[in-house]
Formats: structure tokens, sequence, C-alpha cells
């Protein structure tokens, strides 16, 4: 393992350096940010000094604290989606490629029309009927991506569900869950494995612009696409605070998608 | 051609069919709202005869099959019911804006695919070289960016450093055609960076894809000009993957119209979806749902029913 990291190609570095701080941050956001999350500590706007590192927000809040407390609700909400929604997309995915038959059927067409919706616009209209909560935004986004999830895990099972190793497991009298996470899961990991970062840039850059629509996490929470919306009307003024949380998302996703780079070329066996 | 026929209706009944259940989705997801519409809007202070008269009014005392039959008949009658927020008819808002939203795509598109075409031909004929790469790695950013950091940095870049664009894309009915195109050029702008990033990706593979197989390089070993083997060799094969790029890209465009319209307060469709759901204005966000999902599905069916017709080898395979 360690010698594979110290293989990685520069990008990877970069990427790897990226998410880990991002992940430092998350975690010790307390011990980090100089300020409360919430708390008043200067003015409207005010510029960069050695009091507030990134100056402070359309309230007065210092940006830098909002900047590191966003990075622990954003990534945390992200990842707790992506999570669920590999456990539902992959589990129905496995069972559908295992079983095949009706339930295949059953499942994929009724994950095609879900699938043909536009997400943003199924998302929207969720939430319009169930109001903006975290469980609401969790649920609603794990549901919509675990389509794209079950799609890959129903076809990476079903190339391991013909091997003979399988068919011997059958033959033994093993059940549908014991060949599923004896012989199929650990056979389908590494796809499943960059699929999860992928869709991690994905479902944080889809929180992200829906809390930019103001119907992600509601304020007073801080959270990076929230906050660029917040600060929105300082770019008029010539005031460049909405790119700072803008650029973290932008720079977070290009991290992950440098490392799901470097990852999808050393599982396809290809090597300079 | 017999087959081709066959394969192009069937798809379209499965179309058909996605769309139906699809308006049921919507109606349906109305249905579970919590309490019920007639309490939500008229909220907690009304009495229970206004409530009772209000559930009259939008005729929720009937049952559920019957309200959906009178809902899609009427919508596709073009009456889209009132809007909860202001009592407007539904059609009225929605015209105007989904007009200014197709007006912005269409724009879009017409800068985007000639030059996602373009980079993406040039970089597959130089690929791994350092215009190759470069490409590569902008498009790849471009792909990695919330629609939102490019939108403010081109508006910080055009509109406060150099003042040369509006940052509000404001339009109203008495404006000419070049004054709006002068008004949405920092959307559009935006959003061609996004779609042509993935637009010109994926025409580069599939160009890549065609010149690696082994009649292209059949032709060049036989002697035939390289300007040749791509008009008459390569072109041909790889018109059906890019025909299919563009028209899945569209239906990206529609979608990711949305977030766009938002930041530059354009008055199109997405942004007025965007209100009616934070107003929770039920009857505009099932309308507007339900015109963006059959743009997005009939765009999706556009792509496959042209990649069936260019490409020689669905046309005679029997499926």
């Amino acid at each position: 393992m360690l010698k594979l990291l110290r293989q990685a190609p520069l990008s990877a570095r970069i990427g790897m350096g990226i998410v880990s701080l991002n992940i430092l941050v998350a975690l010790f956001a307390p011990l980090i940010a100089p300020y409360e999350e919430t708390s008043l500590v200067g003015d409207v706007w005010e510029a960069f000094s050695s009091q507030f590192f990134l100056g402070t927000d359309h309230i007065g809040r210092d940006l830098f604290t909002r900047m590191v407390f966003g990075a622990r609700n954003t990534i945390a909400l992200a990842f707790i989606t992506t999570f669920l929604s590999f456990l539902f997309g992959s589990s129905l995915g496995f069972i559908a490629a295992v079983k095949g038959g009706w339930t295949d059927q059953v499942l994929s067409r009724l994950i095609d029309v879900i699938m043909a919706f536009p997400t943003l616009i199924f998302a929207l209209m969720i939430l319009s009927v169930m109001g903006s909560s975290i469980p609401t935004l969790i649920f609603t986004i794990a549901l919509l991506d675990s389509t794209r999830v079950y799609r890959l895990s129903r076809a990476v099972a079903m190339d391991i569900e013909v091997m003979e190793f399988v068919e011997a497991a059958r033959l033994r009298g093993e059940g549908l869950w014991w060949i599923i996470r004896h012989e199929i899961l650990p056979n389908a990991m590494p796809p499943l494995m960059a699929e999860f970062g992928l869709r991690f840039c994905f479902v944080f850059l889809f929180i992200a612009s829906l809390s930019f629509l103001g119907l992600g996490l509601q304020p007073p929470l801080a959270d990076w696409g929230g906050m660029v919306r917040e600060n929105a009307g300082a770019i008029t003024f010539g005031i460049y605070t909405p790119l700072i949380p803008a650029g973290a998302i932008a720079l977070l996703t290009v991290g992950v998608n440098l490392i799901v780079d470097w990852f999808l070329h050393l599982s396809s066996g290809l090597h300079e | 051609m017999k087959n081709v026929l066959i394969l192009v209706s069937k798809r379209c009944a499965t179309s058909l069919v996605t769309i139906f259940f699809i308006s049921v989705i919507i109606f349906v997801g109305v249905e579970l709202l919590p309490g019920d519409v007639a309490e939500t809007v008229l909220g907690q202070s009304a009495t229970p005869e206004t409530v009772e008269a209000f559930r009259k009014e939008l005729k929720l005392d009937l049952p559920p099959h019957i309200r959906y039959g009178t809902w899609l008949n009427d919508f596709v009658q073009g009456d889209f019911g009132t809007s909860l927020a202001n009592g407007r008819p539904v059609a009225d808002l929605i015209g105007w804006r989904f007009g200014n939203t197709m007006f912005l795509a269409l724009v879009t598109s017409v800068i985007a695919i000639p030059l996602a075409i373009f980079l993406g031909m040039l970089a597959a004929f130089y690929r791994n070289t350092f215009f190759d790469k470069l490409i590569s790695t902008t498009t790849l950013s471009f792909i990695s960016f919330p629609e939102f950091f490019i939108a403010y940095i081109l508006i910080a870049l055009f509109s406060v450093q150099f003042n040369i664009f509006p940052s509000l894309a404001i339009i109203d009915k008495n404006m000419g055609f070049f004054a709006k195109i002068y008004a949405i050029l920092l959307p559009s702008l935006t959003l061609t960076c996004v779609v042509t990033a993935h637009m010109m990706r994926q025409t580069r593979a599939a160009i890549i894809n065609v010149l690696a197989s082994a009649y292209i390089e059949m032709a060049e070993i036989k002697g035939v000009k390289r300007l040749r083997v791509i008009i008459h060799h390569a072109f041909p094969n790889a018109l059906s993957p890019v025909i299919n790029v563009i028209a899945v890209n569209l239906a990206y465009l529609i979608v990711g119209v949305v977030i766009v319209e938002v930041v530059f307060v354009y008055p199109g469709l997405g942004q007025l979806l965007v209100d009616s759901v934070a107003k929770r204005d039920l009857p505009v966000v099932q309308a507007s749902g339900l015109i963006f999902s059959i743009v997005f599905i009939f765009l999706n069916l556009a792509a496959d029913i042209l990649s069936m017709l260019s490409n020689p080898r669905l046309r005679q395979s029997e499926i």
C-alpha cells in the first residue's frame, strides 16, 4: 500500500493532498476556527486582515470560520448521502443480477423511469412537497443517485455472476446473501471504489447547487453552496467573497477526480 | 429500412410510457403532501369552513384518479391551473419564461456545438500532444467546477473588472434581438463552458474510437490520402456517436439552465421553478417540472433515434 502511494503520479499526489487537507479541516473544525460558527464579529464584507483571514461575510461573521465549519457540514452531508446511495444502489443491483427474472425486470424498469427524470428537477419537486430538511435532503439525493449505482453494480455483478465459482457456491446450496457477500462483493470492489469517488463528486456538487438555490442546508448552518448564495451580492461591488467558497467546492471536486483518474488507471491494468 | 421503423416506433412508445409514468409520479408526489394543499396554503389560522371551501375550489373533494384525469386533460390542452401564490393562470406565467429558457439554450448551443466538435476533432487528430493535454485538463476542470463558480468568475472578469457585459441578464418583451443577445451573453458563455467540456471530451473519445478501428488502418496502409480517410472512412462512422453526444448534452443543457438562470436573475422557467419550490406553489412546480421532464425525455429520444438512423450497422441488424 505504501509502495503504491510512493509510485503515485504527481496529479494523484496533488489530489490526495487536497482531499486530506479538506478531511483534516472538517475533522478538527472547532480547533481550527478562530470564532464561533454563527457569531457576529465584525462589519459587513470586511477586507482580508490578520484578524479576519478571509474577511467577513454579508452580516459580519468571520468568513474563515464559516469556511472551516462549512467544510465539515458540506463534506459530511455529501459523504453520508453517497454512502447511503451505495448501500441502496449496490444491494439492489446485486440482487437484480443474482436473482434475475422478474425481480430484475421490475427493478430495472422502475429505475429506468426514475433515470428518465432530470435529477435536479426531480429533487426540486420532492423538496417542494416535503420541505427542505437535512433527512429529506439526504434521502432524496441518495435515492436519485442510487439509480446510477444500481446500473453499474448490476452490470458488474452480471459479469461475475456467470463465473464458475458462483455456480459452485450455488450448487453447494449457499443463499442469496452469502453469494453476494462472499463472491460478488469482493470481486466488484475495484470498479465500485472508483465509482464511489465519482458519485461523491456528483453528490457534493449537487448538494452545493441545491444549497446555492436556497433549498439545501438552511442558515445559520455554514455550508459552502449557501455561502456563495449569501455573499453573491458582494461581487457587483468588486468584492470577491463569493468566489472563495465556490473555489473551495471546485478544488475538492478536482482533487477527488485526480485520485479517481489514477485509481481507474491502476485498476484498468495499464502501466506506463 | 423496415427494421429501423420498428426500432424507432418501439423507442417512441417507451418514451410515451415514461412520460405517462412521470406525470403520475408528479401528480402522486403532490398527493403525498403531509396534510393537504388547502391546509398548507391557508395556514393554521384558517377556519374549517374556509379550508372546506378552498378544497372545493381546488376540487380536492373528488377521488384521486378523477382528479389526475382532469389534471392531465387540462395540461394537454395548455391549461395548467392557477398559481397558489398570486392567483394568476400558470400558463401565463410559464409561456414567456419557457420561451426565454429556450432562447438561452438555443444561443448557447449555436456557440457550443460547433466549438465542441471542432475542439474534439482537433484533440483527437493531435492526440497525446501538448495541445490535446492542455484541452483535456482545461475541460476536466470545467466539468469539476460548479456552474455558479464559472458564472461568478465570468462576472468578476467581464462585468466588474472590464465592465463590458451586464452582470444581470434582465430582458423584457420589447427588447430587440441583438439587445437580448447582449443581455444573455454571460449566462450563455457560462453554459457554453460547461456543455462544451462534456461534448468535446465525448467527441474526442468517439473519434479516437473510430480512428483506432481496423478499416481505417487498412485505408491508411492502402495509401489513401489522410483527408480522404477522414471524410470517406472515418466521418460516416463517427457521425452517429457525435450526434448522440450533442443531443444528450442538449438535454443536460436544459437542466443546467436552472442554476445559471438563478445566478443571472434571468426570467426563465428554471428560475420560476426554484422560486415556486421555495414558495411551495405546487401547480407551478407541477407544470414546470413536467415541461422540463418532457423536453429532457424528448431530447434523449431524439438522440437515440438520430443515432439509430445514422448508424449503418443498426439499420440492418435485426433486434
